[in-house]
This record gives C-alpha cells, structure tokens and sequence, in this order.
C-alpha cells in the first residue's frame, strides 16, 4: 500500500506572510472532522499538474486539536523541482487537493523534562503544532529561532507576542546568531533538543552537542530533504517488465509512479525507509541521498530510495 | 583478575562493556567491590580525569583491598559507603545537581550497575548512554514474579524467595526499571519437587 | 443479533461455556496443518459478518463475564494495570478510538455524545452511564487507559514509539498468556519477546518492528497468535502461576475433552493520533477440545499440528508434559483425510457435528 490513507479536501485560505512564504488552510470536501495528529506529523499533498501528480510532504502547522482544518505554510524555492513554484504560482482557494493522514517521523518525546527546540527558517512549521500541543498539557519548551530579517521572520510576531518567556529570535541579517556552545551548556538533566532547519544548521547543532557530552538519544531533527534534480537516467523495472525513463526534474519514485507502477512510500523525504527498493543490477555508480540505509547498505549497491536517490551509468536493474 | 565472561543469552540480559572517556561536562563514577579496578584502570589512562569526577564507592566485601590505591588518584570528590541504600539520597542529589553533558559510569557487581542505572534512567539520562563494566561477584538480584520482593545476592538456581518463602528458579529475563533479574515459582506444577540447588554459570 | 450475555467463571467452578455460534466463529489459528512462526501480519479492515474480525473491537456473550473476571483480578493485583507518565495522552487516544468505535458499530449497547470536550458515555450491559470531560483526568474514576479498559474484552499493551523502536510503557494485562506487565513495563519489542524460543533467529521480530513502526492512523493490521491452557482460565498469569500451575497435571483422558482448552489470542494494532504511539489489544478466546471436534476439519487439523510441533515450542507455550494425553485424545479425530487450507470449517461439505463422541 502506498502512502496512507487519504482525504479529499478544498483550499479554503492562502495567506502570504512574506516574500517567500505562503500558508495554505484546507477544509474536507465531505464536511467530517479532519483526524488529530501528534505535533510534528506532516502530510504528504496530491495535486495534479497537468498530466502530471506532483506530491510534496508538509509539515502540519495548525493545532492538532483543530478538526476543523488543517493548515500548512510553504517556502517558495525558485531553484527546486516546481513543487513550491506550483503551490505558490497555481493553487488558489477553491481548488481540490488530497492530502494524506498525518504521518509523524518528528515527535515529541513525551518523557523529556524540558524540549529545547532550535528552529532555522521554515523549519519552524513543525514546532508551532508541537508548541500548541505542549502548552495543552503544560508542558515546559523553550523555541530558539534563526531568520535572515524581520521581514523574512515568519510567525515571529505571533510567536513573541504569544510566548514573550520562551521564544528568542535570532536575525542573521543583522549578524544575530544562537550561541549553541552557551544555550546548551547547563541545560537540566532530561532535556531532549530539537532541530529542524537547513541541513548545515543541524550538522553544526548536533556536532555541538554531541561535543559537549549530549546523548544521541536525546538529539531529534528533521531535514526537509526534497528531491534533487540530477541528471536523466534509465530503469529497468524487473517485477513490472518496464523499462523507465527518470527525467531531470522527477525523482525515481516519481518516474516509477508516472509508469503507473505502484511503489511503496510514506515520507518522501528519504526519512522513514518505506520505499526501500532491491537492486537486481547494477552497472553504473549510486546517488544516495537518503537518511535512512546504513554505510555498508549504502556501499553493498543492493539497495535504494527511490524517493531522493539517483543513480548514473549503463544499467539499473530494479524489484518493482 | 575479576573479570567474568557472560554466556550469551537472551535479549533482555543486560550486557557490559568496558570504561572508555568520553568529553563532557562532568563525570559520575558510581561503584562497588571490585568495580574499583575499572574506575583505577580508567584513570591509569586518563590522568586528568579524577581531579573532575565525583566517584561513590560501596567496598562490601572487598573492604579495604582498593582503598589506598583510589586515595593517589586525587579525585575531586570521594565517598566511600556502606551500601547503595545508604548511598542512595547522595545519588538521587548528584544526578538532581547535574546538567546536560554529565557522563555516568557504573562499574561492579549487576546489582549495583542495575540500581544506578535505574536512578539514572529516572533522571533522564538514556540507559544506552550509560557506561558500565561488570568486575567480581557474579550473584544477582532477584524479583519475586509472585509477590514482588526482591531477593538480594542469589548465586544459586533455584533459590528460596527472602520474602515470600517460594521456591524460585532463576530466569535470564531482566528488567531495568526494577534492576532485577525475574524469579518464578519451581514447583508449581509438581509441589515439593525442587531439584538441588546448582551455583549459576558453573 | 442481540448478544445472550452470559454469567459464567473463568476460575474456580469454570462455569464457562460457548454456546454454538461462539463456537462456529472460533479464530481456529492453523490455515495449514503445521504451525511456525511467521509475521502473519494483515489488515484488520472488517470481515466475513458475524465473524470476529468484522468489528473494530469484537463484543461477543463473555463480555460481562469476563469484565467481571478482570475487576476480580485487579482488586487482587492492582499492578495488573500501569501506565508510565508520558503514556497519558496516549491513555486518552485509547479511549477514544474504543467508545467511537463501539458507539459505531454496536450502536445498540454503547452511546457516546460529545459536546466540544463534554463527552457523556453509556454502557448499556455494564450499566455505565458517564459524563466527562475529555483530557481532564479529573473527571473520570480512573485514568483514561484503565477507565475504558475495565469496559473493553481483551487486554492493552500500550506502546510508545522512540528511536525505532517499540516500548511497553502502559498495559492493562490480566488475560494474558503467561507473562508479566509489572516486569516488562518499560522494555522495548526485542526485550519483552527475549524468553520466546527460535523465533529471534528467524529475524521475524526485526521484520515484525519495520512493520509495525509504519503503521499509520486509519489503517490497523491484525494477527493471530495461540497457546494452550487447562481449564477456561482467563488468569494465567506468571504473578499467580503458583496457583494454577498445579491444574496441568489435573488432566486425564475421561475429562481433557472438557478441560483442555485452545487460546487464540486476536492481536489487533492501532496508531493513536496524537500521542503517536502504537496500542496493540491482546483479545482472548478459549475453546475446549470437544468444542473444537465439533469441525471435523478443524480435529484433523489440531491433530497434525500439536503431533508436529517442535518440542521448544511446545515446552515454551507450557503443554509439553501434557502432549502425549492431547494426542491421544486428538488422533481419535484424525481419519487421514486432506483438509482443505485456510482456518474456516468446511461448513457445506462437513457440517458442525451436535455432540462430539
């Protein structure tokens, strides 16, 4: 089965905060409550481009206890495969969409005595949900938050003006940085520290960290890692008896779709090891992106995740 | 040499390591008997290490064999107990007085390594973090599955609950959060049939 | 069809019985006519009507009995029923997936309306007229997880999901087969299957986790799983096996037909919403040898698979001592035939049999 289960719905709202952000607000078609969610989750949006079914995972922003919509805030990437483009360019209010039930690969470890949560640029979608969710049950969190300027800062008003205690901005423009080394230096015992943000900023957080002494078990983060682009190359799908073309701008999932092939996936975002695909041949030299197989799988050219991946040479023989 | 090599067993045995430093910010020690070589070997390779741990020793009955050897070591913060029950509230206090970037080291017989680690796992710390190092006795501490107590220092198979008076054989099934290996009634299906009493592991 | 409750025992006189149509719906475990472990994993997404796997929590005529059986265990050992902190929120998930689902699809016996968080609950066989506020622990007898559990068959093992892993940190066990919540509360998947033989090995636990760690809300999975027990004890527990460990040798062949009786547990895993943990309901139905003779297939099948086990297996789920009395009994009922693959009787070709000789 692919993905999970899925709902129909209707843009309701699009609200730009900035230049390059946009939130999308969405009701069901059907009138029923949309299904609560644990702070963290995101849910992977169907829309049709033309001939093509471009699906992209968000973060859900809004209140987990909120049935009445979900809500998601999207950052403009010129330089991407389209999928922020469409969003932004395309979809106005009105328009059909499916999301998919929230998956949560971000959650809450509920045994923590304090969430400290590092948020860079967009990467602050997850924590808005996470913060509505722990100030239900009173839970203690504290959010520390890297933007390029004030105009750039989304949901900072709101933020500060909601948590003035717990919330510290930080403006690179005007060379305003988190001081890891000394916000993490005397935190309690049973601190549990979040990141999610570009890939450099959680490098350096979690290279810090570990540096002074923190347990890996404690370090959560979320990369949004998106597809790249890469050069076009060629599939044989074995099970299927297809041979695939992948194109510049598709992932190989994406190719393998479009084929009307039905491959497994949940996060697209080579995170949670759904779409872990067999090798049957290969002749030719692997693009690994992913977070999810280990070194020696990486090195064993047995297997892929067709949802970041890539490959380039002669021949890639595949199980689907 | 104390060192005791453990049969392979099932998942939930815990296993040990070996001491190995790790950068932090402070460094917790907590030890019985001849757990005291391991912290020694340890700072026989780390000199600068002692002047900044707190280390609690429980000697037992190894008395006073590793005394005068942790006195030249210069540690920073020393206590030597009588029983883990005694040094306990100290424990609970070091852990309550620590931050982020504490590394914790257990070194000794199960018993103590299961009992610090649970008052370490309640501190927040994550077990897998914690580092231990099994040395001397091999005897365990034992959970009544029937009526909860727990048995101090069994080194025989079956063994006689000190609560309860049950019969009890000993499983390698092990719980962290009770730091106690699991002991089930012998003879329940054919009472009064206890075969003789087998010291574990020979 | 209106559910007959009964008043039965599940201790002491045994007054339990199944009636026929408990019988004819009997989760008879063995599709084939040998057994070994596998990740029998499959979506718990209805069934054939009538059949236990076609509601979402199956109600059938034990249910008073058997909530009455619980509340008698845990006055006796309220440790039965724990749950960690952290497992609060998911407590209340739980109840809330288990009144929706009842309300829905046993509209008959159970109501649930709710007003914004103002939910007022009633459980009609139990009598159970409740008004609450949702997430308010204040306003219930009990915490959430226990509270609807003493109301539900089965028990509930609640599973927190962190760093890949699967971790018992509630449950409200006193069915079970034979091992304790109090021990392996706070263990992981691999830790708390540690004593189950041969299996490891197979890899089928690493195979089961992946599975389970995917699955997302609106789409449970279910399997079956089995042991044996003497007598119709719901209670065998490890915490009172000083106690009924003593009635395996009770058997003899005038009465094993009555008193031997199969365990099938229906295993049943949900994603709760917005604790994101794991519940996985463990619900238990017993059926005496002579219920089970009553299908022809089903004695040949039960036959070949007791004969064939391998001896840890059968020593691991506690019958090995009383297999050679079980086959005795079982091969009266094996004629050789071939028996046609999958679990349900051959209802057209071998109707159920009134009485087993």
């Amino acid at each position: 089965m692919s993905g999970s289960e899925k709902i129909n719905v209707k843009v309701s709202n699009v609200v730009p905060l900035n230049d390059l952000v946009t939130r999308f607000e969405f009701k069901r078609t059907d009138g029923k409550l949309f299904p609560t969610f644990s702070g963290g989750a995101h849910t992977v949006i169907e829309l049709k481009d033309g001939d093509i079914t471009r699906r992209n995972p968000y973060s859900l922003m809004s209140d987990p206890m909120d049935q009445e919509g979900y809500s998601i805030s999207v950052r403009r990437d010129d330089a991407g495969r389209g999928g922020s483009l469409f969003l932004h360019n395309n979809v106005k209010v009105g328009d059909d969409a499916v999301l998919s039930h929230p998956v949560n690969l971000f959650s809450l470890d509920l045994r923590a005595k304090k969430h400290l949560m590092i948020a860079g640029g967009i990467g602050i979608t997850p924590f808005m949900a996470q913060i509505k969710q722990l100030d239900r049950s009173h839970g203690n969190w504290e959010l520390h938050y890297s933007v390029r300027n004030p105009k750039l800062g989304t949901y900072v008003d709101d933020l500060i003006s909601m948590h003035p205690n717990d919330v510290n901005v930080y403006y690179d423009d005007h060379k305003n940085f988190i001081d890891i080394v000394n916000l993490l230096d005397g935190q309690p015992l049973g601190t549990h520290l979040y990141i999610c943000g570009p890939k450099g900023m959680i490098d350096w957080v979690v290279g810090e960290a570990k540096k002074l002494g923190w347990p890996s078990e404690v370090i959560h983060f979320e990369e949004f890692l998106a597809p790249k682009p890469g050069e076009p190359f060629q599939v044989k799908l074995s099970a299927s008896n297809k041979v695939i073309n992948v194109g510049e701008n598709e992932s190989l999932l994406e190719a393998i779709e479009r084929e009307g092939v039905d491959a497994p996936y949940l996060c697209r975002g080579g995170a949670c090891g759904q779409c872990e695909t067999s090798v049957i041949e290969a002749d030719g030299d692997f693009v690994h992106r992913d977070h999810w197989l280990e070194d020696d799988e990486k090195l064993s050219r047995k297997k892929i995740m067709p949802c970041v991946s890539r490959f380039s040479g002669k021949t890639l023989v595949l199980d689907r | 040499m104390t060192i005791f090599k453990f049969p392979e067993s099932i998942k939930s045995r815990p296993t040990y390591g070996k001491l190995e430093y790790r950068e932090g910010k402070s460094y917790l020690f907590i030890a019985d008997a001849d757990g005291a070589e391991a912290i020694i070997d340890l700072a026989n390779d780390n000199k600068s290490l002692m002047a900044k741990s707190h280390i609690i020793y429980i000697p037992n009955q190894t008395g006073d064999k590793y005394i005068s050897k942790l006195d030249k070591l210069d540690i920073y913060q020393l206590y030597i107990g009588p029983s883990y029950s005694a040094a306990q509230s100290r424990i609970i206090q070091a852990f309550e007085q620590s931050h982020m970037g504490l590394q914790v080291y257990l070194a000794g017989t199960e018993g103590l390594i299961g009992q610090a680690l649970r008052d370490a796992m309640a501190a927040g710390i994550p077990h897998t973090f914690i580092q231990s190092e099994h040395r001397g006795s091999v005897a365990r501490r034992m959970q009544c599955v029937h009526c909860k107590g727990i048995t101090e220092d069994v080194i025989n198979d079956p063994f006689v609950c000190s609560h309860c008076g049950l019969n009890l054989f000993v499983r390698d099934h092990y719980s962290r959060r009770l730091a106690a290996f699991q002991g089930v009634c012998i003879d329940a299906e054919d009472p009064g049939n206890v075969p003789t009493s087998v010291e574990l592991y020979k | 069809m209106t559910i007959q409750f009964k008043d039965e025992t599940f201790r002491n006189d045994y007054t339990f019985k199944n009636s026929d149509w408990a019988i004819k719906r009997f989760p008879f475990p063995f599709h084939e006519d040998s057994y070994m472990y596998s990740v029998n994993m499959e979506q718990h997404k209805g069934g054939p009507e009538g059949s236990i796997y076609e509601k979402r929590f199956d109600v059938d005529e034990h249910y008073l009995s058997e909530m009455h059986d619980r509340a008698q265990v845990l006055r006796d050992d309220p440790l039965r029923c724990q749950s960690l902190p952290n497992m609060t929120l998911a407590g209340w998930d739980l109840l809330e997936l288990i009144m929706v689902s009842k309300s829905e699809d046993y509209p008959d016996l159970f109501e649930l309306h709710r007003d914004g968080h103002k939910w007022r609950w009633i459980n009609k066989p139990m009598k159970i007229d409740d008004t609450f506020t949702f997430l308010d622990d204040a306003t219930l007898p009990y915490g959430p997880m226990e509270y609807i559990t003493r109301q539900t068959q089965g028990d509930f093992v609640v599973l927190d999901q962190r760093e890949n892993n699967l971790w018992m940190d509630a449950g409200m066990v006193t069915t079970q087969a034979d091992w304790s919540l109090d021990f392996d509360i706070g263990m992981n998947f691999f830790e708390w299957h540690a004593p189950v033989p041969k299996a490891h090995e197979m890899g089928i636990f690493t195979r089961a986790l992946k599975f389970l760690l995917n699955i997302q809300q609106g789409a449970p999975a279910r399997r079956l799983n089995w042991t044996m027990t003497v007598n119709p004890l719901l209670d065998t527990s490890p915490e009172n096996y000083h106690k009924w460990g003593v009635q395996k040798n009770t058997l003899t062949p005038e009465n094993i037909g009555e008193k031997q009786h199969l365990r099938v547990e229906l295993q049943t895993f949900f994603r709760l919403p917005r604790s994101n943990a794991l519940v996985f309901p463990i619900r238990c139905y017993l059926a005496s040898f002579d219920d089970l003779m009553t299908f022809p297939k089903w004695g040949r099948r039960l036959h070949r698979v007791i004969r064939d086990l391998p001896e840890e297996l059968a020593t691991y789920k506690g019958f090995i001592d009383n297999r050679p009395m079980m086959l005795d009994y079982l091969s009266k009922y094996d004629d050789g035939k071939v028996t046609s693959n999958g679990i349900w009787p051959d209802d057209e070709t071998e109707p159920k049999l009134d009485h087993v000789t």
